[in-house]
């Protein structure tokens, strides 16, 4: 951990004016934001994140969950991840969104974390916390020690030359398939940014996370009114039971018209450098009886580009399988 | 073959290098007493308590927010105290191991800890009973399976987990019934 | 006074402390953060060290600048080998107890870089915060060599070691031919085995404090298994006499073997402490506990013999493991296979390869965890090529006498611990066939197998104290790593002396008490409660002699046979009613104190004339997702013969504790490395997986009785190792019987499931 300054603005205007000036995006910010802490002060430890000051958003309230006009709900962007996952109205309308909160990290961090933070969580990839190795995302220009090392926990969809690295988030995945919108506050005022554009994928800027300006603050992240609360599952697959990233992870949800599905939802964790979403996957399923089948024709449109490096071949049949497997349990489908 | 590399990948422009951060005043109450402490930002709440109070019994375990060994409460609710920097404790109200007795009674799950012989080696075992106090606050583990998967946050090498559950469930099942349908 | 080899009647009587389930005495101090560890005695003006790593395998630094470190306001001195003090060249000042053939590793000693991740510097500084700042601002080149860290390449080369560790034997002679019996036989099956490095990764992390006194004495706080290891190598290292060297650990937060040699933080924070003459600690990051000893990479082959009913005619068992280019690491792995079954053709080989990565260390149960996994397996393919029970297998081969040396088993209650742990676990209702048990998608396995670990003692010395309170104090420089030591002895001395437990207390972790060996190997109880046993049953005599002296008393003329010690007194076995308490008999002795110390020693006459070991029976059920590979282990009965049981409750959750760590090692853990880099990667918590609260159900562990007045004093062998051998392969054998896949590569992750 380098040297920081600290500080405590009991404004978003004047937390703002924090990082106001501050070019590019967040991820490359020198003043940063801190709230729940879990993810940056562990990085900074890790000497891969350097902020020169930190501004501590903690105590700026945004920490409510209120029903928005339309019907959907609005999660403070400060509202805590344990908060957020066991809120009655997000376990009654919200499910799949509950169930991927509580899939994610352990109890106590769950506890710090906002959801916020979430959104902005980086990568567990091995050479980005380790700088005695090379690293595009965190120092860009080494070269990724990934593509040709240790990459069995990699992406298979949207990695590039530069970066295989994978979003680690859970409650991402859910809030991808849900098509949440992330409310934000920067200098011009408000904007919203539609949850398939919030993040991004590595390209040959992998040291660029996602498309939150340096100067910009998220307030509340909005779900929609359609929860799928009927049908709809996460499903995350680990090296062990609990406490560990997904190699796999799937947001299933669908509108179901009888055994017809008329919406149809699928989103992925642990494969890409973002949550991964497909229209094309989604338009597979829409219409179509709920059957095995239908879901495993979605599973091989998903993963049509998949590719696979040294390690990680594996999860291409794994996710194919998760995929069945999550859609199947979403539609109440016998899955023998 | 030569393959010089730099301070391991770290191309950054180097700067000059800040000086070490000035201390900051920061109060809070930790286990009833109210505690003013002059730490720097970069202080963790771990380390504060480890160092500049000589509250050891708060354990560094990993000091990344992996293994839980670090746990306590603040405001009530379970954390890992190595993620967050003291000066962020700011007016909080914290809890560690040393807090829960009252005298010579210990607490009901250090007591349950001991019958259960929930430890071996004793490290992780701070950090499991403030999470196990938190997890019982928090009042939404039903089931064994519950405890498993809500003490997933705290690792314990010497493996003592089923006297874990044990010991937590031996207090769960003394407490009153008032959590039932309350919790969700 | 040497020890004899017999259990005293004391220790069976109604009462006894021996095999009563006492809660720990030192638990109150655990649960209330009372209990200190190393890196958690504070003192003013402590310095803090940070150490910085190599980036590089192999090679050397060529520029190493701490200019800009220095700078920084607060920062004391960075110590490299350009700058550090002068050091000895003889290897054997750097030996410890736990050191192999070799050169032992020297830290800061030149500008060789020897494995990834190897310390290179130390900043210390005046908080733990500037000394990591600083640290970051060193700036390293290095010149990069060759480096080999593929264990697979590596092992063209292999070599195979003398006699080059203690405690481990080189594999016997052949037997018979194994090679040619194995071509013929019946029926046979011919296995290769890969298991990934492990890394011990206790919870707390290495550290020492290390107090600075005005007169240059020392007081080390080191995370350590031998405290008195730690004294000799600091003594040796920086040419200290031990009048200025005292080593206090009384608490230490798990090892596994760890802290069986002194790591370099040790060497750091004594460095730093003697030149700055400040005190001084130094505390591994998480990462940096993948930065020396592990268990290492092992590659077996297994090829066994049978005719169809089941008798075994062959078995070859081949290892090659990893070692280090400045030391033989061994731990044989193989012999145990030449032991376990009857067979009169067998061949075990071991080999090492060097590779450019730290020296292996043991960790629990080490050659044993991965060698009998690997047999077990084995055993379990031929069961299902025979058609037979896996369980009826074993039987049929079983040995009352080692077949390595034909020497009989001081006591073998393996037949028990089948016979119970197939009954508590349900073993007659398993459907022989794989995937033939089912849940919906779940596949259910049911797997058992054996383990053996040896039964050990080495030389111990304990001191007693007893007041005319009666309270006794005893002591010995052994360590409680976690298994219960404190525990353990305070219930033997409380026992031989009929004292309630809460008048006994035993210390350990100091170097000022009397020498104990290395905590490992599970031989603690052996070693060190025979010394405790020694000393008190010299307390015992004299006090018997003070009794029998007093010649208006009612014990006068009594010998200490003809007396029972019970709650503080000493009382005629003819008349109960006869009696004098401890305070009475001291007093009317003019005695305030009774001290005594007692070292205890093998009976090696005896020993040598029997196989000592403890044995076990594990039994393991499984789920199996077939979409996913994903496996839960939901149940396993571990039956286990280790003699006598000191205390069950603290045995118990030894083996429970081991059973997860063989969960651990069959399904999660791998230390991975990138072979560019030599460098292991995922160096922390989050993806080095360790068994969680999840990972764990229903553990059942049942002590089967067994008695042996062979293997030390107490009849006690120690449970430390036992419940881990095994416990990898019932789980892998359960993977097989409920997916239908035999899988020899540990750890067996979903990925291999799948695509096997």
């Amino acid at each position: 951990m380098r040297a920081f300054s600290y500080d405590r603005p009991d404004s978003v205007d004047a937390a703002l004016r924090g990082v106001a000036g501050q070019p590019g995006t967040t991820t490359e910010a020198a003043v940063k934001f801190v709230a729940g802490g879990t993810n940056l002060l562990d990085l900074m430890k890790a000497d891969v994140m350097r902020p020169e000051r930190l501004v501590d958003i903690s105590r700026l309230g945004l920490d409510r969950i209120e029903d928005t006009d339309d019907g959907g709900l609005r999660l403070g962007a400060l509202a805590r991840n344990a908060d957020t996952a066991y809120d009655a109205r997000v376990q009654a309308r919200y499910p799949m969104l509950s169930k991927a909160i509580l899939a994610g990290a352990s109890a106590q961090l769950r506890n710090m974390a906002t959801n916020g933070g979430n959104l902005l969580q980086r990568t567990r990839c091995y050479y980005f916390y380790d700088t005695g190795t090379p690293c595009n995302k965190r120092e860009p220009g080494t070269g990724c020690g990934a593509l040709t090392g240790v990459n069995r926990i990699h992406a298979i969809l949207g990695a590039s030359d530069s970066c295989i690295a994978v979003h680690p988030s859970d409650m991402c995945v859910a809030l991808a398939a849900l098509d949440a919108v992330v409310r934000v506050s920067g200098p011009k005022g408000e904007r919203t940014i539609p949850f398939a554009d919030f993040h991004r994928l590595p390209g040959d800027t992998p040291h660029i996370d996602s498309s939150l300006a340096a100067d910009e603050l998220i307030t509340a992240i909005d779900l929609p009114v359609q929860g799928f609360a009927d049908h709809s599952t996460y499903l995350k697959v680990r090296d062990r039971a609990s406490y560990a990233f997904a190699l796999v992870s799937v947001a299933a949800a669908l509108k179901m018209d009888g055994q017809t599905i008329r919406t149809a939802r699928l989103a992925l964790g642990g494969v890409a450098h973002k949550p991964w979403r497909d229209p094309a996957a989604e338009a597979e399923l829409t219409g179509k009886p709920a059957s095995l089948e239908t879901f495993r024709e979605a599973a091989r449109v998903l993963l049509r580009d998949a590719k696979g490096q040294s390690h990680n071949a594996f999860k291409i049949g794994l996710a194919e399988r998760a995929i069945v497997r999550a859609l199947a349990e979403a539609a109440g489908v016998e899955h023998s | 073959m030569s393959q010089p590399t730099g301070p391991a990948f770290q191309g950054h422009a180097q700067k000059q290098p800040a000086p070490p951060p000035d201390a900051m005043e920061v109060s809070l109450t930790i286990n009833g007493s109210r505690k003013t402490l002059h730490v720097a930002p970069w202080t963790s709440l771990l380390d504060a308590l480890r160092l500049h109070l000589d509250l050891t019994g708060t354990k560094k375990g990993c000091d990344h927010g992996q293994c839980g060994a670090c746990t306590v409460l603040v405001d009530g609710r379970r954390i890992n105290s190595c993620l967050t920097l003291a000066v962020m404790a700011e007016g909080r109200t914290v809890t560690t191991i040393e807090g829960l007795a009252s005298g010579d009674a210990l607490h009901p799950l250090q007591e349950a800890f001991v019958e259960q012989d929930a430890f071996q080696c004793g490290y992780c075992t701070p950090g499991q009973i403030c999470s196990a106090v938190g997890l019982l606050e928090e009042g939404h583990a039903k089931s064994d399976d519950d405890i498993r998967e809500l003490m997933s946050g705290n690792l314990c090498r010497c493996g003592a987990y089923p006297n874990i559950v044990a010991a937590i469930r031996q207090v769960m099942d003394a407490q009153p019934a008032a959590n039932d349908g309350g919790a969700s | 006074m040497i020890a004899k080899p017999t259990i005293p009647a004391p220790l069976d009587r109604p009462g006894s402390q021996i095999g009563k389930p006492v809660s720990r005495v030192d638990g109150r101090l655990k649960v209330t953060g009372g209990a200190k560890y190393a890196a958690e005695f504070n003192t003013p003006g402590l310095a803090h060290g940070y150490i910085v790593s190599s980036a590089i395998a192999r090679g050397r630094i060529l520029a190493i600048d701490t200019a800009k470190a220095l700078a920084l306001p607060g920062v004391l001195q960075v110590f490299t080998h350009e700058n550090r003090p002068s050091l000895p060249w003889f290897d054997r000042k750097w030996k410890d107890d736990d050191a192999p053939k070799g050169s032992p590793f020297r830290p800061l000693y030149d500008a060789t870089i020897h494995h990834a991740l190897q310390p290179i510097a130390l900043v210390v500084a005046e908080s733990f915060e500037l000394a990591r700042y600083a640290a970051r601002l060193i700036h390293v080149t290095y010149e990069a060599d060759e480096h080999q860290t593929d264990l697979r390449a590596a092992k063209a080369d292999a070599f195979t070691p003398g006699k080059d560790k203690g405690g481990f034997q080189p594999p016997p002679k052949p037997r018979g031919d194994a090679d040619r019996a194995l071509a013929e036989a019946e029926v046979s099956v011919d296995l290769n085995f890969s298991q990934a490095v492990e890394h011990h990764n206790p919870m707390e992390m290495h550290a020492s404090t290390v107090i600075y006194h005005t007169d240059g004495s020392l007081t080390v706080h080191d995370k350590t298994q031998g405290p008195i290891n730690t004294q000799t190598y600091v003594c040796n290292v920086f040419d200290l006499s031990k009048d200025s060297v005292r080593v206090i650990s009384p608490f230490v937060g798990g090892a596994f073997g760890s802290g069986l040699r002194p790591q370099h933080q040790l060497f750091m924070a004594v460095l730093a402490a003697t030149a700055l003459k400040r005190s001084v600690r130094v505390e591994l990051t998480r990462p940096q506990m993948f930065s020396f000893g592990h268990r290492p990479e092992t590659l077996q082959r297994v090829a066994l013999g049978a005719k169809r009913d089941g008798t075994l005619t062959a078995v070859i068992h081949e290892a090659v493991q990893e070692t280090s280019q400045t030391e033989n690491y061994v731990e044989v792995v193989v012999n145990w296979s030449g032991q376990q079954y009857k067979c009169d053709n067998v061949r075990l080989d071991y080999k090492l390869a060097r590779m450019d990565t730290h020296t292996p260390l043991d960790q629990r149960a080490p050659g044993a965890a991965i060698g009998v996994p690997a047999l077990e397996i084995a055993m379990d393919e031929l069961a299902a090529k025979l058609g037979m029970d896996p369980l009826e297998l074993r039987l049929k081969n079983y040995t009352e006498v080692d077949p390595n040396t034909g020497k009989p088993f001081s006591s073998k209650e393996l037949r028990a611990c089948f016979q119970q742990g197939a009954e508590r676990f349900g073993w007659h209702k398993r459907s022989h066939a794989p995937r033939s048990m089912r849940e919906g998608r779940q596949l259910v396995g049911w797997g058992m197998a054996t383990g053996v670990w040896d039964a050990m003692q080495g030389q111990a010395v304990a001191s007693a104290k007893l007041g005319i309170d009666g309270t006794l104090t005893v002591g010995s420089a052994t360590a409680d790593i976690g298994p219960g030591t404190y525990t353990a002895m305070t219930q033997i001395a409380a026992d031989i002396l009929g004292l309630p437990i809460e008048k006994v207390s035993f210390q350990l972790g100091d170097t000022n008490l009397p020498m104990a060996p290395l905590q490992g190997g599970s031989w603690t109880v052996s070693s060190v409660g025979s010394a405790v046993k020694a000393v008190c049953d010299r307390l015992r005599d004299k006090l018997a002699g003070l009794a029998a002296g007093l010649n208006d008393g009612p014990l006068k003329g009594l010998k200490a046979d003809d007396l029972t010690f019970a709650d503080g007194f000493l009382i005629a076995k003819s008349d109960p009613s006869w009696r004098l308490s401890i305070t009475e008999v001291m007093r009317a002795n003019d005695l305030l104190v009774l001290e005594d110390e007692a070292r205890s020693v093998p009976y090696y006459k005896s020993q040598m004339k029997h196989a000592l070991g403890t044995h076990s029976a594990i039994f393991a059920e499984v789920r199996v997702d077939e979409d996913l590979g994903t496996v839960q282990v939901t149940r396993v009965v571990s039956a286990v013969a280790a003699g006598r049981i000191i205390n069950p409750k603290t045995a118990r959750s030894q083996i429970l504790g081991a059973v997860v760590w063989g969960i651990g090692m069959a399904l999660e853990e791998e230390s991975m490395i990138d072979q560019r880099l030599g460098r292991f990667m995922n160096h922390d918590f989050g993806e080095y997986h360790i068994p969680v609260n999840a990972d764990v159900h229903d553990i059942d562990v049942i002590f089967v009785e067994e008695h042996d007045d062979i293997v030390n004093p107490l009849g006690a062998k120690g449970v430390g190792e036992i419940g881990i051998v095994g416990v990898p392969a019932a789980i892998a054998n359960a993977i097989h019987h409920a997916t239908g896949k035999r899988l020899c590569d540990l750890p067996i992750t979903l990925d291999k499931i799948l695509e096997a």
